[in-house]
């Protein structure tokens, strides 16, 4: 099959690859870059865990083909914190134990960057609002929503 | 309550590590994208696997044809049930329990297909997209059979699923006890009713996916897969493919999720198994969610008659039921047909003085997806029933819902209780955990402030829920009935290597449970080290020499009292090294924090420096006594029976008069979960518990039509509900110490979605009260409860 060639830059590395022009942005961050972080759960744009950034903006990317992100900027979760030394937001998850089995976690965390940037999240019910594209079956949601307020009290410091 | 977690606990916090809010070390890697899921393993030279799946629910085959599927571009190979047979040995769920009848296990389909997704044909293909290309050209011609989907139909045998077995009765039994007509016949009130809870399934957000690896030089074979049950696999596929167990290893790297969907064989699993031994190469399958909706075992999917008689006191006499379970298409390795079925009609009577009982209950096969264990297994259909039952009578009584429960539940002094279907409930909280729920959830403020709203107009209801489950079981019982294999112990080794690093190793798979960290917790408590010294590795059908997996509420008592043993006995290794190298006596040394010391004195050594005396300064421990010592204790743990966990929800929810949606508003649980090893992960498992009850109440159906077409293939059909249908959900946890298992603990992982289904059904019945409008069928979805209200519309 054709390939077309892209250049992108994904967590401030700049990548050029030819691709088909069916090949999904998870398949491509996951297979071709090895950013496995980005996990996909439904492949049909409705669970949320592929979600990443694609120029500041929450994007599922297995809704969206790597062709379509030529010359685009990329965030993934692996452009968050390190292991040693993890983002204020994976901080407060962890404080909050808003995470058990970490499938859905990495889309939590980018919709959630994506929410605290945009959004006053001055209630739960905003940042419920907010979550309900991103499905997580362990959690029951309430540590999750714990960990977003959190991070909006904190907001002023550091969102990403 | 639940608390907010506070800030910058210690990672070991003393005194009591056991106990503690420690933070989980599962968490940095999962939250930097950095796990290791099965999906996210590559193996060089790996082809990939895709299915042609049946799209007919009953049908004979007449012929496949693969020979444009062959010719597609990178397939390496079309394969069918022969294929898969010549190198994979039968396998079967059996059982010793009377009136079961096996069926075949089935890796692609031989002869004819009995669900909708059942695996046909395997297209292998040098990647996954190449693969699907070809699936998609795989040609299957099929001879349709009489629909075979209804249950009920199905029992009366005109069509049968298996002609082999001559009935589609796949299990049945009876429990009875007492004199249930005598006792129905003098009662001052018969309840009764029919009920239906339609089919769920599990659901885990990360879908199956497993990676077999055939080391041709070495004979052996690996499997990475989403398993919750790696020693149980192991075992298995030794069997089918008659491998030893050194030769065959099975590995659960980080699992996303699970809930009982990954703990049963798989045909997929086989299948790649099979490919990789016949091609030499790695073989992958990566499921998606479609495939998860009709081939991933389901649940929950029961019919129910019955009727509770009481006297004029509200005492509870006697409880009848009959129990129709719609199994699906097969009876799942090695769980059988019957676990969820026969555990609703043994759970039924509840944590309730019931002197007589009769419960009847016949599994059935249909040409769905095979039933198999999802959290609860069987005891969120028994509390519903049972749950709507008692709320039916408390109104004919016009008794208070949480009146009529306190005078039946089990007392204290009651205990050890033996209830109906045999069941023996060891001592637990049972009135403790109504009273903190009802106390927890302000019931009195609160039913004042429902009767305000009603006033107002407003669809407000309470409703309650009571149950036991029994939790950590023993080898003297099983986790299914009659299954051949033991699934009453568990195995963990630990072992101080040369470097002074502690290992401790077990069967268990952790898939969201933290038991990473709890089993660290339990560990560093008893050895005297801290929680960061200590290795867990799990998940690995190579850490002990058997095991099981994690499943039935089990991992923290079984795996728990086997570290718990294995670090008492390595202690004892431990302070007998160091009493040489100390030159002090056994009794005089302490081991804290992962120092060893002389009591009174400043004579100390680390672990890393009795390592090096043990195993490289030789001089440092006379020969004999080196020799009778190893820095390494193995054990086995058996809790023999089980114990109980209790506990009561309270949930208050608001229905829209427009819209007919069920908005829930606050949920209380009270819980007596034993000795709990971390409040925080404790927690979480009743918040995610109570969110899959929540979602079986009100959103989550497997809808077939009459022919057993599925009709829920996305997850815009299966509707697993998000944080805006989610409430704060508050915990209590009473901490009665179990009496019946080393440590105290008792299991709790799947307590959260055994209450809300009954808390939730009650509270909607309340909400309309008014119209007198029954709820006895899961879920409330707007529609059902539209047309309940309104019979006429």
């Amino acid at each position: 099959m054709e390939r077309i060639d892209i250049a992108l830059t994904v967590n401030g590395v700049r990548y050029e690859r030819q691709v088909e022009p069916r090949r999904l942005l998870s398949d491509f961050l996951r297979e071709d870059l090895g950013l496995t972080g980005t996990h996909v759960g439904c492949e049909h744009g409705v669970c949320g865990a592929c979600t990443i950034l694609l120029d500041g903006d929450s994007a599922r990317s297995c809704l969206t083909f790597a062709v379509q992100c030529d010359g685009a900027s990329i965030r993934t979760v692996e452009g968050l914190g390190e292991i040693d030394a993890l983002h204020p937001l994976q901080e407060s998850f962890r404080r909050h134990h808003a995470l058990q089995c970490g499938f859905c976690t990495p889309g939590m965390l980018m919709t959630a960057l994506d929410l605290l940037a945009k959004y006053p999240l001055a209630t739960d019910d905003e940042i419920r609002e907010g979550l309900s594209g991103n499905l997580c079956r362990c959690t029951g949601y309430v540590n999750i929503v714990s960990a977003i307020r959190e991070a909006v009290a904190a907001r002023g410091d550091d969102t990403g | 309550m639940s608390e907010t977690a506070p800030a910058g606990v210690a990672e070991a916090a003393r005194p009591g590590i056991v106990g503690a809010r420690v933070q989980r070390r599962e968490d940095p890697r999962l939250l930097t994208g950095r796990g290791s899921y099965t999906d996210d393993r590559k193996a060089a030279g790996a082809v990939h696997v895709a299915f042609c799946r049946s799209d007919r629910a009953h049908a004979r085959i007449a012929g496949i044809d693969p020979a444009e599927a062959r010719r597609a571009p990178g397939v390496v190979g079309v394969f069918t049930a022969a294929d898969i047979d010549a190198v994979a040995r039968p396998i079967r769920a059996t059982s010793n329990m009377p009136d079961y009848r096996a069926t075949e296990f089935v890796p692609l389909a031989r002869g004819k297909v009995r669900y909708v997704g059942e695996p046909v044909a395997a297209v292998v293909a040098e990647n996954r997209y190449l693969a699907e290309d070809a699936a998609a050209l795989v040609s299957v011609d099929y001879d349709p059979l009489p629909d075979a989907a209804d249950p009920e139909a199905a029992l009366e045998d005109r069509v049968l699923l298996h002609e082999e077995a001559g009935t589609n009765l796949i299990a049945a039994r009876e429990f009875a006890r007492g004199d249930v007509d005598a006792a129905m016949a003098g009662a001052a009130l018969v309840v009764e009713d029919g009920f239906r809870i339609r089919r769920k399934t599990p659901a885990a957000i990360e879908n199956r996916c497993y990676l077999a690896e055939f080391d041709a030089g070495r004979r052996a074979l690996t499997l990475h897969g989403t398993t919750q049950v790696p020693g149980l696999l192991r075992d298995a596929l030794a069997e089918i493919f008659d491998l030893p167990g050194h030769r065959l290893r099975v590995v659960a790297p980080d699992v996303g999720g699970g809930f009982g969907a990954k703990a049963s064989l798989y045909p997929e699993e086989v299948v790649v198994c099979a490919l990789a031994l016949r091609l030499g190469r790695p073989v992958k399958w990566t499921g998606d969610r479609m495939e998860d909706l009709t081939a991933t075992s389901q649940a929950f999917d029961e019919i129910v008659r019955a009727k509770l008689a009481l006297g004029t006191d509200g005492r509870f006499l006697a409880l009848e039921a009959d129990v129709v379970g719609d199994i699906g298409a097969y009876s799942i390795y090695p769980w059988t047909a019957s676990l969820e079925p026969v555990q609703v009609v043994s759970f039924l009577p509840g944590p309730y003085r019931i002197a007589n009982y009769r419960g009847r209950v016949r599994a059935v096969a249909t040409s769905k997806a095979p039933t198999g264990p999802y959290r609860g297994v069987g005891r969120p259909v028994s509390t519903f029933v049972m749950e709507r039952l008692v709320d039916m009578a408390s109104r004919r009584l016009d008794m208070d819902p949480a009146e009529l429960r306190a005078r039946n539940l089990v007392r204290d002094e009651e205990f050890p209780y033996k209830s109906g279907s045999g069941i023996v409930w060891d001592r637990a909280g049972f009135q403790d955990c109504l009273s903190s729920a009802l106390d927890g959830f302000g019931y009195a403020a609160r039913r004042a402030g429902q009767a305000e709203a009603r006033e107002r107009g407003r669809l407000v209801g309470i409703g309650i829920a009571s149950y036991a489950e029994l939790t950590g079981i023993g080898s003297r019982i099983s986790a299914a009935p009659g299954m051949p294999i033991n699934t009453g112990t568990e195995r963990a080794t630990i072992e101080i290597d040369s470097t002074g690093a502690v290992t401790a190793a077990f069967g268990i798979a952790s898939h969201g449970q933290g038991l990473e960290t709890t089993l660290a917790q339990i560990v560093a408590e008893e050895l005297g080290v801290r929680v960061e010294d200590v290795e867990i590795v799990h998940g690995d059908s190579a850490a002990v020499a058997h095991s099981t997996g994690t499943y039935a509420s089990r991992s923290t008592v079984l795996a728990g009292g086997a570290a718990t043993l294995s670090a008492r006995s390595l202690r004892a290794q431990v302070v007998k090294a160091a009493s040489h190298v100390l030159e002090a006596a056994e009794a005089d040394i302490e081991v804290r924090d992962g120092a060893i010391s002389v009591a009174g004195t400043d004579s100390a050594i680390t672990l890393p420096e009795l390592a090096r005396a043990f195993y490289t300064e030789m001089r440092r421990i006379p020969k004999e006594a080196r020799e009778a010592l190893d820095l390494s204790a193995s054990a086995t743990y058996d809790p023999f029976f089980g114990t109980a966990t209790a506990a009561t929800h309270v949930a208050e929810v608001e229905i829209d008069p427009q819209t007919f949606g069920v908005t829930v508003r606050t949920y209380v649980v009270a819980e007596d979960c034993g000795r709990i090893v971390n409040p925080m992960i404790v927690d979480g498992q009743v918040h995610g518990g109570v969110a899959q009850g929540i979602g079986a109440a009100l959103y989550e159906e497997v809808v077939h039509d009459e022919s057993g077409q599925l009709l829920t293939g996305s997850f815009v059909d299966y509707v697993v509900p998000s944080a805006a249908e989610i409430p704060d959900v508050a915990a209590i946890h009473l901490e009665t110490e179990s009496p019946s298992t080393l440590g105290g603990y008792r299991g709790m992982g799947e307590g959260g979605t055994i209450g809300a289904p009954a808390a939730i059904a009650n509270a909607v019945a309340d909400a309309l009260s008014a119209c007198d409008a029954q709820i006895n069928e899961l879920p409330i979805t707007p529609d059902r409860l539209f047309r309940l209200v309104r019979p006429d519309r």
